[in-house]
């Protein structure tokens, strides 16, 4: 079955189609995140120079976050819209999931980050399996110090890998045990995505378009503003 | 016969139409986020951009459903690209290239305050130009001449707030709640609009507006007379808007020798604005055209006429359009 995978959660986007042999195109940039306008031109040029007719895709995966808002709603809403002009059902994978994924091989525990701007990291951490990672702590969101403070009690040997990461380099770099993941895999990868969601696919463990919801981890602005003036 | 579907997320509506051949439309399925805002006293960009992202895809598909047309009538993909919010206008241009795509149907990116001036065409096709169109909503007062398909002129504008901010400003400062325009027209029923004379900014001047001191003298009123009924308040307020609007419609008319006064935007469903520009129009002997209030407020059913109109002139748009919150009309000038 043939994935068609979206991933716009950071200032990178990317698409991807694979199937039973791996990634078999996909195409990343990150540059002024241009998400809206590069997303659509990119699917076309994939399916031109891979002879792939889109009506042979079988699913659309994409990335639901957390990341960055509206970077993320375009990817979702481009994925959405896809799925449900293709009549083909979704798998929804976050961000951190395909983050951590390149460092499956690693012994150590995994800390998978997206710089959440504003001072705040989104993070989960995994472990290696079998059959690549398993997520051991749900998504969340905190600052880094907090986060370092955290791995130095646990004290044990980490890779934290992520563009939160190589934003907050200095403040990972000085502790114990802590390794920084490679520049290269600072942004989640679409090809992750493609090769995380197609032995779900076999599995069928799809959703429908609508069902999909992007994981923001944070209220609007707005909302926070509002519970802070009642409460004070 | 050319079906098109329609999508308009600019705003804090989210909304879908098929419409056939500029005029017939099929389904017009708005829904609103105004509950979801109304608490703050206006639109939350993100809490927009995430409720459209939520509500596009089922939008959609009942339009589809309640026109009775399936995707192989499909044969274009409008969506509005400007102006509005960002976040919110980058949903439903995503959406509609995504469609375009997966449907193998061109797309094209529509100007939201084209399609409103287009809104009046759908009902009234016979329309004769040139026509003086009255854009008048939370975000526009502008007045416009409709010389003919794609070709617009610019005659008067606000300089400050919109009509309709200034009403919501007003509605807030009274304690009326959001959105402000329905809530000042239901309560004026029941007030003055003689009781107190407020004289809107650059009444004489031209055809440019200025509302933002409209705000402050009904303020300063309210300070100095604090028993003052808030009905008498709320009338006279929207009464001084309305004159200033319909003063300067008919002298926009008058300059341009115009066949008619078409109102559009969301302020152009308020009752007293419509009864005075009727008015207005039989004095002056020209056409006065009133869209149903389906058509003033933002809906998807005008970004389907337009695109029809603009296809047949530009053709479609590039897949690698954006959405730009500040775009302009291309107004000509003379
Ligand atoms: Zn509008």
């Amino acid at each position: 079955m043939l994935v068609l995978g979206i991933e716009t959660a950071t200032p990178q986007a990317g698409v991807a189609i694979g199937g039973h042999e791996g990634v078999i195109a996909s195409f990343h940039t990150a540059r002024d995140r241009r998400h809206a306008e590069t997303l659509a031109p990119a699917i076309q040029f994939l399916c031109t120079q891979t002879r792939i007719d889109l009506n042979e895709i079988g699913v659309v995966a994409v990335d639901i976050g957390p990341g960055l808002f509206t970077g993320l709603r375009v990817g979702v809403a481009t994925a959405k819209a896809l799925a449900h002009a293709l009549k083909i059902p979704m798998i929804g994978i976050s961000s951190l999931d395909l983050a951590a994924f390149p460092a499956r091989f690693s012994d150590r525990l995994i800390v998978s980050t997206v710089d959440a701007r504003r001072g705040e990291i989104f993070y989960a951490t995994y472990r290696k399996t079998a059959g690549g990672i398993q997520r051991i702590t749900e998504p969340r969101v905190d600052q880094p110090d907090n986060i370092a403070n955290q791995l130095t009690a646990q004290g044990e040997d980490c890779l934290v890998v992520g563009d939160g990461a190589q934003r907050y380099a200095q403040t990972f770099q000085m502790l114990r045990g802590v390794e920084i993941g490679e520049e290269g895999f600072r942004y989640p990868n679409a090809g992750s995505l493609v090769e995380l969601a197609h032995p779900r696919a076999l599995r069928e463990e799809f959703v429908l378009p609508t069902e999909i919801e992007p994981l923001y981890l944070r209220a609007p602005d707005a909302r926070i503003n509002w519970q802070t003036r009642e409460r004070s | 016969m050319t079906t098109v579907l329609g999508i308009e997320t600019s705003c804090d509506e989210t909304a879908a139409a098929i419409v056939v051949d500029g005029r017939d439309v099929l389904a017009n399925v708005v829904s609103s986020q105004i509950d979801l805002h109304a608490r703050y006293g206006g639109v939350v960009p993100e809490i927009a951009g995430r409720a459209h992202e939520s509500l596009l895809t089922p939008v959609v598909a009942e339009a589809m459903v309640e026109a009775g047309v399936t995707d192989h009538d499909i044969d274009l993909i409008a969506a509005t690209h400007g102006p509005g919010l960002i976040g919110s206008l980058l949903i439903g241009v995503s959406a509609a290239k995504a469609l375009s795509l997966g449907w193998n149907v061109p797309f094209i990116g529509i100007n939201h305050h084209e399609a409103h001036l287009y809104a009046a065409l759908i009902e009234e096709p016979e329309l004769e130009f040139p026509l003086v169109v009255m854009l008048v909503s939370g975000g526009h007062t502008m007045l416009i001449e409709f010389q003919d398909h794609g070709r617009y002129r610019l005659l008067g504008a606000t300089l400050d707030d919109a009509a309709g901010e200034a009403f919501d400003k007003v509605a807030r400062y009274l304690g009326l709640g959001y959105p402000g325009g329905p809530a000042i027209d239901q309560l004026s029923q029941q007030g003055n609009p003689q009781a107190i004379k407020f004289t809107p900014p650059m009444r004489n001047d031209g055809l440019n507006f200025s509302f933002s001191g409209l705000k402050t003298a009904v303020v300063n009123y309210v300070r100095q007379h604090p028993d003052v009924e808030t009905a008498d308040v709320a009338a006279s307020f929207q009464a001084a808007v309305v004159d200033v609007l319909t003063h300067k419609a008919r002298r926009a008319a008058q300059e341009i020798g115009a066949t008619g006064i078409c109102l559009a935007g969301g302020v152009a469903a308020n009752s007293e604005l419509r009864e005075k520009t009727l008015d207005i129009c039989v004095e002056e002997g020209i056409q006065g055209f009133l869209p149903s209030r389906a058509m003033c407020t933002d809906n998807a059913a005008m970004v389907a006429a337009t695109a029809w109109w603009r296809m047949r002139s530009e053709g479609p748009s590039p897949l690698d359009l954006g959405a730009d919150p500040n775009l302009r009309l291309p107004f000509i000038d003379s």
